[in-house]
């Protein structure tokens, strides 16, 4: 026998548009933290603000025009920031086909490869350098064949300055974009397949401008970390100044010669870094 | 109407879709003409989406075939297939304008961008949307992104025009609109439509053929009218509003498997199929003395539901059945939950049909 079931609460359903909820509020709003957890937040807090705080308490305002038009300085701020943009836009032009690489295609030992991609995320920028040094030093695995091939030489370079931060900061990238792609609907790939477009027409004019603000915010991490880079710069790249000195570099070095020049140096990287968080909380309000 | 088989005709879609995942298996065949829109309509989990992607080269094939217009195209990747989409949620880009959206697939065609915005403008124009060109999908009611979706895809010409649930993002009322709309632009279609929906009244207004997929497999197959008339399963049944039974006819009485027999006008022998309208059923709080009605069954009130200004009755007991009645018929009768009630039906009202 066939028996009409249930019919009528589906029918009705569609008729009213669903069954209502009501939503339900748990948990208490302005309840007071408990001191065990509030003591050590407000540390934390102190913590982390007042080196920044003593940095400006101490900083040599009065002679601080005189230090930063100085030709060293400007000198070290150029070279910092032509060369973490450089690595910005390799980490760019290499960075986005392996994060859509991670994020879309399905191939063995994919997560192997994203572990060994995020690596430098926490291995020491110390022994990143010295890594680099044996991949692209002059006796390096790779780097013997550059040199003999191509007669190029990367280590204590100004391009070596970038290829090292490039190492230490394409991960930021990577994982930022990867994670965008992940969140993105790769449902817009298959419409434009279906309109006609390859897989790469698809990246270029669909994909692309939907992660743009992902891009740009795995972009700004980066860089900010490229400006700060130190370990692998000075290890791979060495500490000439005008060739391979950037500002992190040339605040070590002022420190031992000249204090209130290192202060200087810093606050100028303390303002970049308040910039680039202005600009990051801006491009995540506007993309959420 | 069903035209024409594709056996005789190498025009049109011609497929068997056999699409395997873990323990679901579609196996679904299809012959669709030139002109004609054939929807499929079946439960969510049906598998009705999954031919769809299969049709649009979206998901592989385990087996079967599929060609249109006598070109075998299994292996053709998404891109190359002369098909357009228009996905349920529409999936308008929407980094782009809606002309942009629409230039889209003319583009990838090769057209150059002046050609492909002056194809895309007139797809605009044709569906009325000419003042919404330089509009980004975020901007667009939900009936002008259904259109949008429906310019972007008709834009590719293609031989075979795909729609999924295409009236399930919209609203009561914009929905009345845009079916009828929707209706006009496929009758003008010349190619190949199908359509996917768990809508009844979307598949009848929109198709000219029903194809009832139910757990992956057709189930019934034929004009809108025909499986109004004759519903051959449960979920039909109950899509079209009709009490559905199945059982042995002999002459003018229908005795169903469970025991209880329904009388009726025609006059049948063998397995039979009787349905008839939760409106025609009468409900009595005492047995009805005459007898006027020789379909008349003990039963208990299982739950009530409000369906417009009627209220349907789901009744249990010696044939489980539902019914319609007016809030106040309801009142007078005092119907509630687990309520005894006498259901009756007359044979007039009934169908028979043989299985």
């Amino acid at each position: 026998m066939t028996r009409p079931t249930d019919r009528s609460g589906a029918a009705a359903d569609t008729l009213r548009g669903g069954p209502r909820r009501r939503r339900v509020r748990t948990g208490g709003g302005g309840r007071g933290a408990p001191l065990p957890l509030l003591v050590p937040a407000l540390i934390g807090v102190a913590f982390l603000v007042v080196p920044l705080i003593a940095l400006l308490v101490r900083a040599p305002w009065r002679s601080l025009p005189t230090l930063l038009t100085s030709a060293e300085v400007w000198q070290a701020l150029q070279l910092s920031l032509v060369c973490a943009t450089a690595a910005t836009a390799v980490s760019l032009v290499i960075g986005v086909p392996l994060a859509w690489l991670l994020a879309r295609v399905e191939f063995p030992g994919r997560g192997l490869v994203r572990a060994l991609v995020t690596l430098p995320l926490v291995l020491p920028p110390v022994v990143g350098g010295v890594a680099l040094l044996m991949a692209l030093g002059r006796n390096g695995i790779v780097g013997r064949s550059l040199d003999s091939w191509f007669g190029i030489t990367l280590p204590f370079t100004t391009a070596g300055v970038v290829v090292a931060e490039a190492f230490v900061a394409m991960p930021f990238l990577v994982i930022s974009v990867e994670g965008t792609l992940r969140a993105a609907d790769p449902r817009f790939e298959e419409a434009a397949a279906t309109l006609g477009a390859s897989r790469f027409t698809a990246f270029r004019r669909v994909t692309l401008p939907l992660i743009a603000p992902g891009i740009a915010a795995g972009a700004v991490l980066a860089w900010a970390r490229a400006l700060g880079e130190f370990g692998a710069t000075i290890t791979f790249a060495g500490n000439f100044p005008g060739r391979t000195q950037t500002m992190p570099l040339a605040v070590y070095l002022a420190l031992q010669s000249d204090p209130e020049a290192a202060i200087a140096l810093s606050l100028v990287l303390l303002a970049v870094s308040v910039a680039v968080l202005a600009g990051l909380r801006d491009r995540w309000m506007t993309a959420g | 109407m069903h035209k024409a088989p594709a056996d005789t005709v190498p025009e049109g879609l011609d497929a068997r879709l056999v699409v395997e995942r873990g323990a679901f298996r579609l196996d679904v065949a299809l012959s669709v003409a030139p002109g004609e829109v054939v929807a499929l309509l079946g439960p969510n989990g049906a598998g009705k989406t999954t031919a769809l992607r299969a049709l649009a080269g979206l998901s592989q094939l385990t087996e079967g075939h599929l060609r249109l217009d006598g070109t075998a195209l299994e292996r053709t990747p998404p891109e190359s297939r002369p098909v357009g989409v228009v996905f349920q949620d529409y999936l308008l880009f929407p980094h782009l304008t809606a002309l942009d959206n629409v230039a889209f697939g003319p583009r990838c065609q090769g057209a150059s961008k002046a050609e492909a915005r002056a194809q895309a403008a007139e797809w605009l124009d044709r569906l009325g949307l000419t003042d919404h060109a330089g509009a980004k999908p975020r901007k667009l009611s939900g009936g002008q992104a259904q259109r949008v979706a429906l310019a972007r895809a008709l834009a590719t010409s293609p031989r075979l025009l795909l729609l999924d649930e295409p009236l399930a993002a919209l609203d009561a009322r914009t929905r009345l609109e845009v079916r009828a709309q929707l209706r006009r632009h496929l009758a003008e279609f010349e190619a190949v439509a199908v359509l996917v929906t768990h809508d009844p009244l979307d598949a009848m207004v929109l198709a000219d053929r029903l194809v009832v997929v139910e757990d992956g497999r057709v189930v019934q197959e034929g004009t809108p009218s025909d499986i109004a008339r004759h519903p051959r399963t449960d979920y039909i049944a109950q899509l079209v509003g009709l009490n559905l039974y199945r059982g042995e006819a002999n002459g003018h009485t229908v005795r169903l498997d469970t025991g209880p027999a329904i009388t009726t006008t025609e006059t049948l022998s063998g397995p039979a199929f009787v349905a008839f309208p939760p409106s025609a059923v009468t409900l009595y709080r005492d047995r009805p003395t005459g007898a006027s009605a020789r379909n008349l069954w003990r039963c208990e009130v299982a739950g009530l539901e409000t369906h417009g200004d009627q209220i349907r009755a789901d009744l249990t007991g010696e044939l489980p059945l539902a019914a319609d009645l007016t809030t106040v018929a309801a009142a007078e009768l005092g119907l509630h939950p687990g309520a005894e009630i006498w259901a009756a039906v007359k044979a007039a009202q009934t169908h028979a049909y043989p299985v």
